[in-house]
């Protein structure tokens, strides 16, 4: 398997493995799987269909939390986030497909404790990429990969699920 | 001097002031009202706020009283984490007091980044527009008899989420059109989203001239001009009407203008009935239709937070492209 | 002093003259026209080669903002403006502050007109004390003062007796009544044209009836009170017709209009800018074709300039509350020019709606080029290009809504009772 050419089945595999072990290790009861729109949804749904995760998955959009407000301005096409009405006290799955500078993942977080005080949040993620900014990092990962410089990894989706690598503008 | 439609938009075609229905298109109307979509869940949420425009200072210049559209101002800013300064500025036609000029400028010496204006005179937030410093934006919350655009907004808001679409939608505007500046915007919005057919009912004193040119069918007799309509949108009489020869009274203009039950039952069976409020009870409308079910009056109060946070998330970063 | 101009084409309609020719001017009178008197030697020679000379303007209404509104204008300023727009004859309304109804004030303008070396400026007098339209004012005192005509300038009289006893009392002393008809009820303290403009941009209105009412209910008073009367601050096609019946049936009516009422309606204004703001308000494009055909046909005798100069904070605001009026002698000539370009008129009769009509009106013998009369003179370039800014514009009140716009036609001197008043240096 090289970078050009991810197998996402081995991805998934190597990502729910570690999983399964985390929440056992982690003791967690009644786990939420939260994904970030939009790659990550469509991990999670695979998560949570085949770890047959019984609270039903939630989704997260993070555009009104990412910290580049003043650069970017309001995002035309905002998804609704769906959320149970709280998170106090819960376990929390964060699943997003691609982790880079973790920006996102911190809006993520910022958004999550909006809605209450878990009990303890890990992340998930389908492809770790070089180039963090933010000290915070995936606790599963299906992959660890570099990328030459310039260039970025896409999720693409959702039937198939696929990668492709392209050149950021 | 500035073509409206230039002075709202910046070079990227984004929301840089919001004065006017006028000079927008409807791609950008219905990117206001998805926009408020997202927004309108907030209150569901346990803290209901978002970070958006933490940092920011909005200064409500209230050139005229308004508890309510001031208040809904207010928490739309608020939800968005931004801080908000709310002026009452009294005028008096007699005394001269501070320029409109100088109280904007004494407001940018102190920092702001948005004013969001109401004035007695038409015009009143364009030129603000013109003449504040480019960093800041402006946002119309009524202008004399000019437009009050936000309030357009939240009602066409209103009337998307309960019909789903405007076409095929025949809108009846019934009472004071002639000093209405929420009327005006709510002509200009449903036109522009594709309404079916606008309509004014109104007696010819509540009627400005030329109304047709804004594109609309005139009644002067609400039997009439309810006929087949889905949305009766009642405006608010004021008492000084009786008082300037334009009304002889509030008994008579309720039989002729008022929404009784019965005149509400002329209108399509699912008809929606609205009012920018506030509500003059037995006036322009009939208590028991106001609380009936027809009536999405209390949606529209909640809706405006909604639109409101929009209008103000989009164009807090509108000037980028002006530069 | 003797000036000689030559090589100028000569256009002076009250004696029908449109031809090449030379003026010859000694002791402020002319003194040749096309031949030089026996024995004449110029001690300046101007030479007008492809320009017009025509007798010098003659404005019915300038407000030079003085005494009392110097933040706004000064009479040197405007008279300064008015020299190097063509003008030789100014009357000033009596909306001065203080007003013009004492002789004393009338005394204080001609004081201050001599101080700024430009005579011929006719204060015209209040029609009432204070223009407050109810007590007569002293109308023969300020006629002997110099007044040149009575006025009640924008203000409305609300009491139509005080209206008949006061046109009465100017006829008694033989006073022109100059008056701009405007119902104040019905005009609701508007700001713009009731019609589709006003109501999108949701402006307080003056329907076109404010003005003919007025205008109806002083023409009745007229054969009544054997008043002559002038209409001025005219804006919609109704007021022609008006006062065409009027003069039809024999009564003393004269007419002008505003220049720029001949140039604008309500669809060209640039939404809320304050420069478009004036009273009587622009009105709609019918209104001014209408005028403009009134001027065609000689029903409105004249064009003034109803020359307004403003400070910059009394155009900055909201649209309704800003000071109505426009800063216009500059720009009369080559809004002129446009209207015998676009064929309203020929050259000659719109040079007349300038000199030699308003003369006639005040009956002032002036506004014509006769030999052994005073030597007021207009020569002017009808090709030269300008721009409308900082450097070629000389009244203080910058409000213009021409304002950084090409004209095509420009002064080159002025000469006002044989002296020179204005020259352009080329």
């Amino acid at each position: 398997m090289t970078i050009e050419h991810l197998e996402i089945p081995v991805l998934f595999t190597k990502l729910e493995t570690s999983l399964v072990e985390l929440i056992a290790q982690r003791k967690m009861t009644d786990p939420i799987i939260i994904g970030i729109h939009t790659g990550g949804v469509w991990v999670a749904k695979k998560i949570h269909e085949h770890l047959k995760i019984k609270e039903p998955l939630a989704l997260l959009d993070i555009s009104f939390y990412r910290d580049d407000f003043s650069q970017i301005g309001m995002h035309p096409k905002v998804k609704k986030s769906e959320l149970p009405f709280t998170l106090e006290g819960r376990d929390i799955i964060l699943i997003d497909d691609v982790f880079y500078t973790g920006r996102t993942i911190r809006a993520a977080l910022n958004e999550i404790f909006d809605y209450g005080r878990p009990n303890q949040v890990i992340l998930a993620v389908l492809i770790e990429r070089d180039g963090r900014q933010i000290p915070i990092r995936p606790d599963c990962v299906g992959t660890s990969i570099s990328l030459a410089a310039g260039h970025r990894i896409k999720l693409t989706g959702p039937e198939p699920l696929g990668t492709v690598i392209e050149l950021i503008k | 001097m500035i073509a409206i439609e230039n002075l709202q938009l910046n070079a990227h075609g984004k929301l840089r002031h919001f004065l006017s229905i006028e000079g927008l298109h409807k791609d950008l109307l219905t990117e206001i009202l998805d926009t408020a979509e997202s927004f309108a869940d907030v209150s569901e949420k346990n803290i209901k706020k978002f970070p958006l425009l933490r940092g920011k200072t909005i200064v409500n210049l209230f050139f005229e009283n308004s508890t309510r559209t001031r208040a809904t101002f207010e928490l739309a800013a608020t939800r968005l984490s931004a801080d908000v300064l709310s002026m009452n500025i009294a005028t008096s036609a007699t005394s001269k007091g501070e320029s409109l000029l100088d109280t904007i400028r004494n407001m940018e010496a102190m920092q702001v980044d948005m004013f969001v204006v109401r004035h007695s005179l038409s015009g009143a937030a364009h030129f603000i527009a013109q003449h504040t410093a480019p960093h800041i934006n402006v946002i119309n919350a009524g202008d004399g008899q000019h437009e009050h655009p936000t309030q357009a907004m939240l009602d066409m808001f209103t009337i998307r989420r309960v019909k789903k679409q405007f076409t095929g939608l025949r809108v009846a505007i019934v009472g004071d059109i002639l000093h209405s500046r929420v009327a005006r915007s709510q002509i200009l919005a449903l036109r522009l989203l594709g309404a079916e057919e606008v309509r004014v009912i109104a007696p010819k004193t509540l009627l400005p001239t030329h109304v047709e040119d804004l594109g609309v069918s005139v009644y002067y007799d609400m039997n009439a001009g309810l006929k087949n309509v889905d949305v009766v949108i009642m405006l608010r009489l004021q008492k000084e009407r009786m008082n300037s020869a334009l009304l002889p009274s509030e008994s008579e203009y309720f039989r002729c203008y008022g929404l009784s039950e019965q005149k509400l039952k002329i209108a399509n069976k699912e008809a929606i009935v609205m009012h920018p409020g506030p509500i003059n009870r037995g006036v322009e409308i009939e208590s028991s239709v106001a609380d009936g079910p027809q009536s999405v009056i209390l949606q529209q109060v909640s809706n405006g937070i909604a639109i409101r946070m929009a209008v103000l998330s989009m164009t807090m970063n509108g000037n980028r492209g002006t530069e | 002093m003797h000036i000689e101009i030559i090589n100028g084409h000569i256009i002076d309609p009250k004696n029908n003259i449109d031809q090449a020719g030379s003026v010859y001017i000694s002791e402020g009178k002319i003194v040749g026209l096309m031949q030089a008197p026996a024995g004449f030697m110029a001690d300046k020679s101007i030479n007008a080669q492809g320009h017009i000379v025509c007798p010098g303007f003659i404005d019915l209404s300038t407000r030079v903002r003085e005494p009392g509104q110097s933040h706004k204008a000064t009479m040197r300023s405007e008279t300064q403006a008015a020299a190097s727009a063509g003008y030789t004859s100014l009357c000033i309304p009596p909306d001065t502050n203080p007003v013009i109804d004492s002789p004393a004030v009338v005394e204080l303008i001609e004081d201050k007109a001599e101080k700024c070396a430009y005579p011929q400026i006719y204060p015209i007098a209040a029609l009432t004390q204070k223009l407050a339209g109810k007590d007569l004012s002293s109308m023969h005192a300020l006629k002997q003062a110099g007044c040149i005509a009575v006025s009640h300038a924008h203000e409305a009289i609300q009491d139509l007796l005080v209206l008949r006893r006061a046109m009465e009392y100017a006829a008694t002393h033989d006073l022109l009544l100059i008056y701009c008809p405007q119902e104040s009820a019905l005009s609701n303290h508007g700001c713009a044209h009731e019609g589709a403009i006003a109501s999108q941009y949701g402006l307080p209105a003056v329907p076109v009836a404010a003005e003919t009412i007025a205008l109806m209910q002083c023409i009745e008073l007229i054969e009544q009170t054997s008043c002559r009367v002038h209409f001025s601050g005219l804006s919609c096609a109704r007021s022609v017709d008006l006062i065409n019946k009027a003069k039809t049936s024999g009564l003393p009516v004269t007419a002008d209009v505003a220049m720029h009422q001949l140039h604008l309606a309500d669809d060209d204004m640039q939404p809320y800018d304050s420069h478009f703001h004036v009273m009587p308000p622009l009105r709609s494009e019918k209104d001014r074709k209408g005028l403009l055909a009134g001027i065609q046909k000689g029903i409105i005798d004249c064009i003034s300039s109803d020359h307004q100069p403003h400070d910059i904070d009394a155009k900055l605001g909201a649209f309704p509350e800003t000071e109505p009026g426009i800063s216009s002698l500059e720009t009369v000539l080559p809004l002129m020019l446009r209207l015998v370009e676009s064929k309203t008129f020929s050259l000659t009769q719109g040079i007349a709606k300038l000199c030699s009509e308003p003369a006639q009106i005040l009956g002032i013998n002036t506004g014509h080029l006769t030999i052994g009369c005073a030597a007021d003179i207009c020569i002017f370039d009808p090709n030269k290009s300008w721009e409308i800014n900082q450097e070629t514009w000389r009244s203080l009140g910058k409000n213009t809504p021409f304002w950084g716009e090409s004209m095509q036609g420009k002064v080159t001197h002025t000469l006002q009772l044989g002296k020179l008043i204005y020259s352009d240096n080329s």
